[in-house]
């Protein structure tokens, strides 16, 4: 039985249709995965669901009755929930508070908090969602705080349950957790859709699956019958290049860090404690762990951005006592930073503008060092936007209106140009499509092909693993000794991230954490 | 209503944006003066008479449009980095205060000379006031808009001081007011028997500078980079510390030289009431330009006429001459709606 249907939605932004005649349905008790690169219209999609744009043309039914267009009233009230990616949490209340926020009348004298823990307490014996209902949300780890979410969702009697991107911040564990809980949520009627670029997952947890692609439906199929690879040429529309891996002899040492310190915004705990790191020139060194363990004040070190408190940080084999931006791109060092739209690029400035960011003041593109050649820059900016294949009308639009990709094209432009000795790229594929991910992967291993040491700082687990040379998991503001990356599978990487000592790690790579120890392969 | 970034702005916005603005604001007015119970479009013909429609009405419009274009200036590039120096009014005195001290017998230079020390002594005794706010900023995370603001007042009471005591002209009759500047140090006039002076055509080469500068200089690139995205412009290696204290400086210097310029242009000695506010109307210069440093030419003429104009109309007609403060504040206020459609495309569901 279809709980609900989308028939022919369209919905058009200016030049832009964002969802061409989408038709698809629900069925009662089934978790169904929505698919589709960035731009595909999945979250339009989503927001026509849930009242915030009106679709052009098309209806909406819910258990065969149609849906009041534009009213996100009516979607909670005819039993649709949706858990977002990025959480709508209020930190300073409590869990219960949180849950109850929104559902009670604003002119009811007091609230019934005794009632909404009973019927909370029924959800969570039936659903296995236990989660204490009387602390602040701030003292909960992620996975937790993505409980609440669900909670939250349920609590309003839903039977369609929306989960956009549920497991980007989840460790492996967490992910198995959920997946469970979603199963056991639809042994108990709810209808689940949803929406990922995780593809393993997808083929894990999902019974049917929709693809979406330019804003049409592509393609749907029941999961048993695809396989991962089906599914990426669905999604793309073409075959993708995966870029293919190979293992080259490392170099002399680029990076050493010999027991830093790093005390960054928090006073009483150093935020990275004596880290030893070694990264040698065409090495790629993978750095996994649960964000807010210390990856933020690392990247600072090395972008320059954040001092070190005590320590040897040497570059090259000369010691550096204080850094600045400057002086580390002096030194080589191409930063992809972990957020671009806050440190990556200046989204009003023109693209030309932002490929002047790095380098400030280094010809040609600088006359005596302080005034702009502006044929110089036009001419460095239709190079780079050829030779890296930004998507643009010209370099004189502003950045802002770039995709995703697009922009991260222009920082990896705008880096790996200048023949780095050292990478240092902190969640590079970001929020990326499978064809912008393979271009980030390719240009990264290009650059350490070319002799660069590359430092990868990233999440995602699988990405890590395909393509480290070597593994360092950093854990509460510590770095774990290097692991060789072949050794290694996902499972065991989210057990050492969180850091629980039972997982059999790999024997250390010893030879690999004193930089005066050569390795018995360097050139 | 849901807006979305233009790619480009088309330049028919670009200018019409502020034009716009100015003839809502003019259509406001034209209630206002219906209200008072004036025939509305000789009412605006007598306005629009004195601030352009004789040589007198012209060279008046100037000689207030100068002072405008400093403080103007000095609020545009102070706000390209978020800056937020309302402190120009007090930067004025200072630099006029340098101004009568030096000028008025201590030094004796050749004329040429002796404005460029009044007008250089003029912009760093007024960047000098800005330090202390800067130390302010930068070391402790005061807000500069409080310590700017305040000092402004700080100032008219030091500068009254002086004009009470050590610097109170001996022949002034008891008024509060310093010597003259000597004849070396006076700005002559461009126009014969008119008040329009020599000052305007360093207000002219400022601006042409300071836009040359914000748009080609290394130090013009980092100061907009850090004025849009402070976080990514020192990640790509701009000082924060020093881009401030860079661009207050020049703030300061800039408001300093107005000070200088009616001194020396206009009044030749310094009084308590040297200026109307224009360190305030130079931020309203400064939003209707929308912070750029030609813009700021235009939009000082332009406010400066609506002054003079509406003085002119208030003397023939039975309108108070504070209309003109409501024709700047809906014309600032409705150029910053205007600049928001010309960024954005809106559309309505």
């Amino acid at each position: 039985m279809s709980i609900l249907q989308i028939e022919h939605v369209t919905k058009q932004f200016g030049s832009l249709l964002a969802n061409d005649d989408i038709s698809l349905e629900l069925h009662q008790g089934e978790i169904l995965a929505l698919l589709g690169e960035n731009g595909a219209g999945k979250t339009t999609l989503m927001n026509i669901l849930f009242g915030h744009y009106t679709a052009d043309a098309g209806v909406i039914k819910v258990r065969g009755k149609p849906l009041q267009a534009h009213s996100t009233d009516a979607a909670l009230k005819s039993g649709i929930g949706m858990v977002h990616q990025h959480f709508t949490l209020a930190d300073n209340m409590s869990v219960l508070e949180n849950i109850v926020l929104g559902t009670e009348s604003l002119w009811s004298a007091w609230s019934n908090r005794s009632s909404a823990r009973e019927k909370l307490n029924g959800l969570v014996d039936r659903l296995q969602l236990a989660v204490d209902l009387d602390v602040p949300v701030s003292s909960l780890s992620i996975g937790e705080r993505q409980r609440v979410e669900i909670l939250k969702a349920l609590y309003r009697d839903v039977d369609i349950l929306i989960l956009d991107e549920p497991t980007a911040v989840l460790t492996p564990d967490e992910v198995d957790s959920l997946f469970q809980r979603l199963r056991l949520m639809v042994e108990n009627g709810l209808s689940i859709i949803i929406i990922s670029h995780k593809l393993n997952e997808i083929l894990n947890i999902s019974d049917r699956i929709v693809v979406l692609r330019h804003g049409k439906v592509a393609g749907e199929v029941k999961t048993q019958s695809v396989d991962r690879d089906e599914l990426a040429t669905m999604i793309v529309g073409h075959q993708i290049d995966r870029p293919v891996v190979e293992t080259v002899q490392h170099g002399q040492v680029v990076l050493s860090l010999n027991d830093v310190t790093v005390v960054g915004s928090n006073k009483s705990k150093a935020a990275l404690r004596q880290i030893n790191l070694v990264v040698r020139e065409k090495q790629i060194v993978g750095v996994a762990g649960v964000s807010g363990n210390g990856q933020k004040e690392l990247a600072g070190l090395l972008s320059g951005t954040l001092k070190h408190d005590a320590g040897e940080f040497s570059f090259l084999g000369s010691s550096l006592k204080s850094v600045t931006p400057r002086k580390i791109q002096k030194y080589g060092v191409a930063r992809i930073p972990e957020d671009r739209h806050e440190l990556g690029v200046i989204g009003e400035m023109s693209i030309a503008e932002n490929f002047l960011l790095e380098d400030l003041g280094e010809p040609p593109c600088w006359r005596a060092g302080s005034v702009i050649n502006s044929g110089a820059v036009r001419q460095r900016a239709r190079d780079l936007i050829s030779t890296f294949d930004i998507r643009c009308a010209s370099s004189d639009i502003p950045v802002s209106l770039l995709s995703g990709g697009n922009m991260q094209k222009l920082i990896l432009a705008r880096n790996l140009s200048g023949k780095p000795r050292f990478v240092l790229a902190s969640q590079p594929a970001r929020g990326l499509d499978e064809g912008a991910i393979a271009f980030v992967h390719s240009q990264l291993l290009q650059a350490r092909d070319n002799g660069a040491g590359v430092l990868l700082i990233t999440e995602d687990l699988e990405e890590l693993l395909q393509l480290s040379d070597t593994i360092v998991v950093v854990n509460d503001g510590q770095l774990s000794d290097p692991m060789d990356a072949s050794d290694l599978t996902v499972r065991q990487l989210g057990k050492l991230m969180t850091g629980d000592e039972s997982a059999q790690s790999p024997p250390s790579l010893a030879s690999n954490t004193a930089p005066q120890v050569d390795n018995s392969n360097a050139i | 209503m849901r807006f979305e970034l233009r790619e480009q702005t088309p330049w028919w916005l670009t200018i019409g944006a502020p034009v716009g603005a100015v003839l809502f604001s003019l259509l406001f007015a034209s209630v206002l003066i219906a209200w008072a119970g004036e025939p509305v479009f000789s009412s605006l013909f007598l306005m629009f008479k004195g601030g352009y429609g004789s040589s007198f009405a012209l060279t008046e419009t100037l000689a207030r449009a100068t002072p405008l274009m400093f403080t103007g200036l000095a609020a545009a590039v102070a706000f390209k980095a978020r800056f937020w120096n309302i402190g120009a009014e007090g930067q004025l005195y200072c630099g006029a205060l340098c101004a009568v001290w030096l000028g008025t017998g201590l030094l004796e230079l050749p004329p040429l000379l002796m404005v460029s020390v009044l007008f250089s002594t003029g912009a760093l005794a007024g960047a000098a006031l800005l330090l202390f706010p800067v130390f302010l900023k930068s070391r402790l995370n005061v807000d500069e808009v409080v310590t700017t603001l305040l000092l402004n007042f700080v100032v008219l009471l030091v500068v009254s001081y002086f004009l009470e005591g050590p610097m109170k002209d001996p022949m002034s009759l008891g008024w509060p007011q310093s010597a003259s500047i000597i004849d070396a140090g006076v700005l002559e006039p461009l126009i014969p028997r008119s008040r329009v002076h020599s000052g305007l055509l360093f207000a002219l080469a400022a601006s042409v500078l300071i836009w040359w500068l914000l748009r080609y200089s290394r130090w013009g690139f980092e100061t907009r980079a850090f004025g849009i995205n402070a976080s990514a412009a020192q990640h790509a290696g701009v000082s924060a510390n020093t881009t401030i204290l860079h661009v207050a400086l020049l703030s300061g210097g800039l408001a300093g030289m107005a000070g200088v310029s009616e001194v020396a242009g206009l009044k030749g000695y310094l009084t308590l009431d040297l200026s109307p506010g224009f360190g305030y109307t130079g931020i309203a210069v400064a939003m209707l330009a929308n912070l750029h440093p030609i813009g700021v030419i235009v939009s000082a003429v332009f406010l400066a006429s609506i002054y003079i104009g509406a003085d002119s109309m208030s003397r023939q007609a039975g309108i108070p001459s504070y209309i003109a403060d409501i024709v700047v504040a809906t014309s600032v206020l409705s150029v910053l709606v205007g600049l928001m459609f010309a960024r954005y495309r809106v559309w309505l569901k």
